[in-house]
């Protein structure tokens, strides 16, 4: 029985392209439904699965074995003002952790600042200053492509040098050779004496637009009192839970926190974002279920309404069918394939509209990367599974009809 | 003895009444007869023709087709056999309006399992039994009356069945064009067909060989047909 339907696949397949084709209007306006369907979902699916690959490459990108101490936790929730009242993270701070911590491998202050940067006639606004130390290529996991990073000397003597970001040393000094050129950030010029790998662009933002100092110049030169960020390296990943306890115990001391006390001060990772990504796409999964389903719904309500009209049409049809010896099963399969066909139109013209919509809104974030193309396979299961379903009462009827009735039906 | 029906009875349930299509009929015909089954309305001729055509099964009794028992079969099973051992033809020439006249002839065979290349050839070649070779990519609607019901008559054939069974196969035909499709089943069964044709016309069942007349629900006469010397 099962062999027989498999033979006659393409019969049905067949019949029901000739049903739908003669009732071309119809089978669009019965398929709208789907279509909207699939669609919303395949724009959806195809939008969070692009973000998802993009923001994993570059999350990765950033290291998962770093935490960083700062004033503010990364994703605030509640009162913003308890936390603007802490005190910053300083100086103080960053000798305890680099005096004590036995679980680190590398501590580096940050602090940052945005001024003009400028090279011949070349001038620059608003570009970022970082000031730091010569582990930032640990902490950061930046390389030099040319030229070097700060050694220990440069740091300690507070060496009027720079590294510069790719993206800034390509606008600054376009195809000629920055090393040993000197440029001008804010007031003061600095030796160029390395340019970092390329790093690449975050949601078209570009992560290279930046120069780099050592930080104690940064700190003669715009203050002693900015706050800093602490990156800190675990010496193997499976000790950040570990660090990070450490870390709690050395700051907590350090800035004199009551026993009774919560913390003022927070240990920011990775992990904090990509948590806070996956509770909003867990949302937007959500919303794409919901509206989906209804739609779906809707749809395969619609399909089994002209199913119904298809089946009464063809009484006589069906009541011959049998009568020159088709079975059950036959009948049934062949108005079962032409539900199916029905709801994959929409589900193949929606599979379409939905990678287009899904890559223009990825193109319009700056997200690049391919489209997941996943989203066929979902876009077809949903619309075949609402094919069988929708179809099968309609089939179901015709399949059980009385071939004497049938054959006279008017 | 390829169809031997003995005291079958057929009652239905018409709202709360009882009504007796059919009432303890015996009757057998042998292979390559040409039966006319004859009646007013009401008589119990189209339950008779359901019943042989394997559509419907009996209340009572007993209806052997070529050697099988056919009373208590499963809806499947009869249609198997229909699709085995009787070739059907309408007043209404039944045909499947979207397809054309090679691929409403192909519809038994499809059911059958035959393979599509083989079915092509053997829908060509019944086509071109009935005399319409040249019309076979023709819908139903660019086919006269007549050329209709050759189509349908076709498709009885194509399955090579033990019966054909016409159920007033010229009552929507004009006088000369039946005359035609007569001629055919003439033809047929003179080829070896078994014909059975369900008529309430005299004319019509007199170019049969053998006349069962039935009245509520009884075999009133079952006699043959005199026919002068034939062409």
């Amino acid at each position: 029985m099962i062999r027989d339907s498999f033979a006659l696949l393409g019969e049905y397949t067949g019949m029901a392209w000739q049903s739908i084709i003669a009732h071309k209007m119809r089978s669009i306006l019965t398929t709208l439904g789907i279509l909207i369907g699939v669609t919303t979902i395949i724009t959806i699916w195809t939008t969070i699965q692009g973000l998802n690959t993009y923001i994993g490459s570059v999350l990765s990108d950033i290291g998962n074995s770093v935490v960083y101490v700062e004033k503010y936790p990364w994703v605030i929730k509640g009162d913003f003002w308890k936390y603007r009242n802490r005190k910053n993270i300083g100086w103080r701070e960053y000798e305890a952790i680099r005096r004590h911590s036995r679980l680190a491998r590398a501590v580096t202050p940050q602090v940052v600042a945005s001024r003009v940067a400028a090279y011949d006639d070349k001038k620059l606004e608003r570009v970022a200053v970082l000031g730091t130390t010569e582990t930032f290529t640990e902490t950061g996991s930046v390389t030099p492509e040319s030229g070097r990073f700060f050694t220990g000397a440069d740091i300690r003597n507070k060496a009027r040098l720079t590294v510069l970001g790719a993206q800034l040393a390509e606008e600054l000094f376009k195809k000629s050779n920055p090393l040993g050129k000197r440029i001008r950030i804010g007031d003061l010029k600095y030796k160029v004496i390395g340019v970092l790998e390329r790093q690449g662009d975050f949601f078209g933002q570009s992560r290279d637009n930046f120069a780099i100092v050592p930080i104690g110049t940064f700190r003669n030169v715009y203050g002693q009192q900015r706050g800093l960020q602490i990156a800190v390296l675990a010496a193997t990943s499976a000790e950040l839970e570990d660090l990070k306890e450490e870390l709690r115990g050395i700051l907590r001391q350090t800035r004199k926190v009551p026993a009774a006390e919560e913390d003022d001060f927070a240990i920011n990772q990775m992990d904090q974002l990509t948590g806070f990504y996956e509770d909003a796409t867990a949302t937007l999964y959500a919303i794409i279920f919901i509206i989906a389903a209804i739609s779906l719904l809707v749809g395969g309500i619609g399909i089994t309404n002209i199913m119904m009209v298809s089946v009464t049409e063809r009484t006589r049809e069906i009541g011959l069918r049998k009568a020159v010896g088709a079975k059950k099963n036959n009948i049934l399969s062949q108005f079962l394939m032409e539900a199916i066909a029905l709801s994959s139109i929409g589900g193949v013209a929606g599979i379409l509209i939905g990678l287009l919509a899904g890559s223009l809104i990825l193109s319009l974030l700056k997200v690049t990367g391919g489209v997941d193309l996943s989203a066929i396979f979902v876009g077809f299961g949903f619309s075949a599974f609402v094919g069988v379903v929708s179809g099968f009462y309609p089939a179901y009827k015709a399949a059980t009809m009385n071939p004497i009735d049938s054959l006279r039906y008017e | 003895m390829l169809i031997d029906i003995r005291a079958l009875s057929k009652k239905y349930l018409l709202g709360a009444v009882e009504v007796l299509a059919l009432n303890e009929i015996s009757l057998s015909i042998e292979r390559n007869e040409y039966v006319a089954i004859m009646g007013p309305s009401g008589s119990g001729k189209s339950t008779l023709m359901n019943i042989i055509g394997c559509l419907d099964v009996p209340t009572a009794g007993s209806y052997t087709l070529n050697g099988q028992a056919v009373a208590s079969l499963s809806d499947d099973e009869l249609a198997t056999i229909r699709n085995k051992e009787i070739g059907f033809v309408f007043q209404t020439f039944n045909l499947l309006p979207r397809a054309d006249a090679l691929h409403n002839v192909e519809l038994p065979l499809i059911y059958k399992g035959v393979p599509k290349a083989e079915r092509r050839i053997i829908a060509r070649e019944t086509l071109e039994k009935v005399g319409l070779g040249d019309r076979m990519d023709h819908k139903p609607n660019e086919l006269s009356g007549g050329q209709r019901q050759r189509v349908a008559i076709a498709r009885a054939l194509v399955n090579n069945p033990s019966i054909i069974l016409a159920d007033e196969p010229t009552g929507n035909l004009d006088s000369t064009t039946g005359e035609e499709i007569m001629k055919l089943f003439a033809d047929l069964n003179a080829a070896g067909n078994t014909i059975i044709v369900v008529t309430h016309e005299e004319e019509i069942a007199r170019k049969s060989k053998r006349i069962i007349r039935l009245r509520d629900g009884r075999i009133v006469s079952d006699e043959a047909v005199e026919h002068e010397a034939a062409v």
